[in-house]
């Protein structure tokens, strides 16, 4: 995957809105990885976690072309390092008798669950850093991935950076 | 207060103080039209919607207010795109309001849908699509609002026909809810003390003015900033008139058919102030070779232009007016036009560089002597007031326009630079004097150009807009043929036009309009002047001019500025 860094950007939820980010990057030429949208718990607004690929474009004027948007009210830039990413991940494997036990044990190694069980393959969920998610995908391709389908990163900005005061009062995190 | 949707729409737009709107009506605006008969506001109907737009735009060009149109579904809303892009790229505040099939139908491909909002995304600061009459005074405010603060810029409203039928409550809004909307007009103190500083060490500074100046109504900032310090102005194609060229530190445009002393002294400077200008590549030519000696003052009230082709060393974002004014204040603050460096040396050398390489063309008055493009133009400009709006068409005639007048006003200058719009002049002209009918009010058209729009100068008719257009005709799209001389081996490729077809003479009277042919020099002088005498109805000069003449100087496309090319006649400059 080339550079890349992870925008979480708030949004008035309202009619178009998608069309109107997704829009912006086409016709600015950024390039996404990645987007997932949700409601927020305050429901006049949306989250939309969107990787994007940094080599097509500074990440300066992205976020600032983005900014003009009169739907956008904030945009946080999660750098990798300061950001807990998770992603989710369902991969539909061969599991004939023979490595049946193999992926089953891989997949509790990963902390995965198998949601579906066919007569030679089953349906594992997985939710993770996008890296373990990469990882296991090379583990089960041996074994024969017919299917995945991966949400795209969510992303948010880690804690203790966010807060220092409250861990110094609190006296517990460190 | 019970109203339909129609009916509060209209009243929207007399409460935001709407005195005038363009636009033309079919089934899914009907509703709206009819409220039309009972308002205060001055319809103008045009002959096409594309007209509309421009007329809104040279509208707002001249007014500073909102441009409004109002169109139809479907084609209208299609037609209007051009003008809705137009204004995106030169900032132009416009509304314009869209019918729209009924929303109860919206996806059913009725007749004249078309996914209005969606294509016009792009080429709006922002669009609404109505899906409840309850909220049409909020939509009609909040797009008033983003239109005309921070960075202006066309909004569209698209109304279903069952929503302008419904009914709903009267109110109007106190104030918009736009959450994600908030520009920032006063720039950062700390950053305008550094700009003074950076300016009070430098010794070969240009302003590089641009159409934001205008937008944000600072030429009187500019003026004073500029005699303050004594530092040379460039004015680009938007920004002509925001200084005035008659002034002593005024360079004139820079860019690709920007004048020798003005492109050149931008890449001899070793500061940059740009104020309301964006770096376009018809400015710095080659970006890498652009003023590369020059430190960067940038103030722009869109963060988005600060480093997006060139990075700055000091990015302010503001109104141009409020920070330059801040400026002027720090300046004064550390001692004012006396603490400023002695630059003599730099304005010697730019004034050299104006005795040397000034514009420069000939026109002869032999009996068989072509009429050049440029007499035409600065015949007008010596035969018209001093404040009257110029109006032009994008070609080689703009270039022209734009170099050999002489702007010593604000807002006296109306053409489309971004998006490079032929067909522009004409409604803009006739927009422009719906917006200022106290002034004249001259079109400088090309043949060409003049052939996209010309049937609004039927509108200007039966409105009684008294347009003037001239149109220099060289029965060519002569910028393309420049183009094809210079560059493919005077290999012409579909650009001759024909003087004669269409006779523009009798198309201009069809169209109620009066029109007068020139074809030698010396009958330029009593055409100007009888075509100024007239002032009841449009005036349309058909100027025949040399097909063959060119605009210089020229950078050619995507070179550096130090490539600049003079007319062939002044050698080779001061490469
Ligand atoms: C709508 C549109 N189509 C095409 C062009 C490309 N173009 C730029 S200048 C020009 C020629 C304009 O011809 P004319 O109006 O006769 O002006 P002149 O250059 O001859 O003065 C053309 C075709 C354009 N700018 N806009
Ligand atoms: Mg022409």
């Amino acid at each position: 995957m080339a550079k890349h860094h992870t925008l979480s950007v708030l949004v008035e939820n309202k009619a178009g809105v998608l069309t109107r980010v997704a829009g912006l990057f086409a016709r600015r030429g950024f390039n996404i990885y990645s987007l997932a949208v949700a409601p927020t718990d305050d429901e006049r607004f949306s989250r939309i976690t969107v990787v994007v690929d940094v080599e097509s474009k500074p990440l300066e004027q992205i976020t600032k072309q983005l900014f003009k948007l009169i739907n956008v009210v904030k945009i946080d830039e999660l750098a990798p390092q300061q950001s807990v990413e998770r992603e989710l991940a369902l991969v539909t494997v061969r599991a004939e008798s023979g490595t049946r036990s193999q992926v089953i044990e891989l997949v509790q190694v990963f902390e995965g669950r198998i949601v579906d069980v066919g007569h030679d393959e089953v349906t594992v969920m997985l939710a993770g850093h996008p890296d373990t998610i990469d990882d296991f995908e090379d583990l089960m391709r041996p074994f024969g991935i017919d299917d995945v389908q991966r949400t795209g990163r969510v992303a948010l900005p880690k804690l203790e950076r966010q807060a220092p005061r409250l861990r110094s009062v609190s006296g517990k995190v460190g | 207060m019970k109203l339909t949707g129609a009916q509060a729409l209209i009243k929207s737009l007399e409460m935001e103080g709407t005195e005038v709107m363009f636009g033309l009506p079919g089934g899914a605006i009907l509703p709206v039209y009819d409220p039309i008969i009972d308002s205060s506001i001055r319809h103008v109907l045009v002959r096409h919607e594309q007209g509309a737009g421009h007329m809104a735009e040279g509208y707002a060009h001249v007014t500073g207010r909102p441009g409004v149109a109002m169109v139809t579904s479907g084609p209208a809303a299609t037609n209007i795109v051009t003008p809705l892009c137009d204004a995106y790229m030169d900032s132009i505040p416009m509304v314009v309001i869209t019918g729209q099939v009924a929303y109860s139908a919206i996806g059913s491909d009725a007749f004249q849908e078309c996914d209005t909002t969606g294509i016009t995304m792009p080429v709006t600061k922002h669009n609404w699509l109505v899906t409840d009459p309850q909220d049409i005074p909020q939509i009609v405010r909040e797009a008033f609002h983003v239109a005309t603060t921070g960075r202006p810029g066309p909004v569209l409203v698209d109304v279903p026909k069952d929503i302008s039928n419904q009914t709903m409550d009267w109110y109007w809004p106190e104030a918009v809810d736009l959450p994600g909307y908030t520009p920032s007009s006063q720039g950062e103190p700390g950053m305008i003390r550094k700009a003074a500083r950076l300016i009070a060490e430098s010794r070969r500074p240009v302003i590089y003015a641009g159409g934001g100046i205008l937008k944000a109504r600072a030429a009187e900032a500019l003026r004073a900033l500029a005699e303050m310090t004594g530092i040379p102005v460039v004015t680009t194609l938007m920004a002509r008139g925001a200084f005035p060229d008659s002034h002593e530190l005024c360079l004139g445009m820079p860019g690709m058919h920007g004048n020798y002393t003005a492109v050149t002294a931008m890449q001899k400077a070793d500061l940059l102030i740009a104020l309301g200008s964006r770096f376009d590549d018809r400015v710095t030519g080659k970006v890498s070779a652009f003023a590369p000696d020059a430190k960067i003052i940038h103030v722009d009230i869109d963060p988005a232009e600060q480093g997006k082709v060139r990075r700055p060393d000091v990015p302010i974002v503001g109104d141009c007016r409020a920070v330059i004014e801040e400026m002027v204040a720090a300046i004064e603050a550390m001692g004012g036009a006396a603490a400023q460096p002695d630059r003599s040396e730099w304005l010697a050398q730019v004034r050299a560089w104006q005795r040397d390489f000034p514009l420069h063309y000939e026109q002869s008055f032999e009996e068989d002597s072509a009429l050049k493009p440029q007499y035409v133009v600065e015949q007008l400009r010596d035969s018209t007031p001093d404040d009257t709006i110029v109006v032009s068409g994008v070609g080689q005639h703009q270039m022209w326009a734009s170099q050999h007048w002489r702007f010593d006003h604000p807002y006296t200058w109306v053409n489309s630079g971004g998006l490079g719009t032929m067909g522009f002049a004409v409604p803009a002209a006739i927009g422009a004097k719906v917006g200022r009918p106290d002034r004249m009010v001259w079109a400088v058209d090309g043949d060409g150009c003049f052939q996209m729009t010309a049937q609004e100068l039927v509108t200007a008719a039966s409105e009684r807009i008294p347009v003037k257009v001239a149109i220099l005709n060289n029965a060519y799209l002569g910028m393309v043929r420049q183009w094809q001389e210079l560059f493919y081996e005077e290999r012409y490729s579909e650009v001759y036009l024909s003087p004669d077809l269409p006779d523009y003479k009798m198309w201009a009277e069809a169209m109620g309009c009066v029109g007068l042919r020139v074809e030698h020099p010396d009958e330029v002088q009593a055409a100007i002047d009888k075509a100024n005498e007239i002032d009841d109805r449009p005036v349309v000069v058909d100027f025949r001019t040399d097909s063959t003449e060119k605009v210089y100087p020229m950078v050619p496309a995507g070179g550096p500025n130090d490539a600049i090319i003079l007319d062939p006649s002044q050698g080779e400059g001061g490469r």
